[in-house]
């Protein structure tokens, strides 16, 4: 399932709900990513997120459905939020169940660099210093290319 | 031949592109959206971003190559020899940041 969203979101209710979708889970791979309040050297004071609404939950629909055909994993969980946020606040949970922790933990880190290098988000930073866009970062897709070998 | 007001309309909505511009790309632009008519001589998604680099401005540094776009057609991400047709949705972007 793939929410892009303003909200908050309450990261142990969304575990909890994906856990006992079944019995026959045995791992929960779970990965959170929340704001920095320092980028490149610069204080964060605020986070801008944009999106392209209909492609961005394609998109993540799309990543979701690839690690569920590549790993044996029962489900994963894609939230990713929007809009204006603060230094602490969550931007992005992916929770993958399966049987065992090994997919799910490969199935999480591939969502994750998929997500980073795919799917239609873009950051700007309001620093000490005026507003900046964040430049995409190389580590990400040489992250992403891994999966590719 | 004489066309019903209307139908001359839908035919015109059929030769239409949706273009899309996204973040850095749109302050630039100063550009969220607009329609237009597919450009006679435009085929794929590299002879549509000559065409947009064609008007100047910043419309020719941003689509002459030296900054890196990225380019959506019906919100799929497609490389620059992607084909396009009329009624397509076609969305232009810097390299993606989220996560």
């Amino acid at each position: 399932m793939v929410k892009v969203q303003h909200e908050d979101f309450d990261a142990g209710a969304e575990i909890a709900s994906m856990r006992l979708s079944r019995p026959d889970i045995g791992a929960v791979a779970v990965f959170l990513g929340q704001v920095r309040d320092i980028n490149d050297g610069s204080s964060v004071v605020k986070l801008t997120l944009e999106h392209y609404p209909g492609m961005t939950e394609k998109a993540l629909e799309d990543i979701v459905a690839q690690a569920v055909k590549r790993w044996h994993i029962f489900d994963a969980l894609v939230i990713h939020r929007v809009g204006t946020l603060q230094p602490m606040d969550q931007v992005v949970m992916v929770a993958v169940v399966g049987a065992h922790r090994a997919a799910a933990f490969d199935a999480c880190e591939f969502i994750m660099d998929y997500l980073k290098t795919q799917a239609p988000f873009w950051k700007k930073e309001l620093t000490g210093s005026g507003e900046r866009w964040v430049e995409a970062r190389e580590s990400d897709n040489l992250a992403k290319a891994r999966w590719d070998q | 031949m004489h066309l019903p007001a209307s139908a001359v309309r839908s035919l015109m909505l059929t030769l239409m592109l949706k273009l899309l511009y996204f973040a850095r790309l749109r302050e630039a632009l100063g550009v969220s959206n607009e329609h237009l008519v597919l450009p006679a001589n435009v085929s794929d998604v590299a002879g549509l971003m000559a065409h947009l680099a064609g008007r100047g401005g910043a419309w020719q540094s941003q689509f002459d190559g030296s900054t890196l776009i990225r380019a959506a057609v019906n919100q799929v991400l497609v490389a620059s020899s992607a084909t396009i047709q009329a009624d397509d949705e076609i969305a232009f972007f810097p390299p993606v940041t989220g996560g």
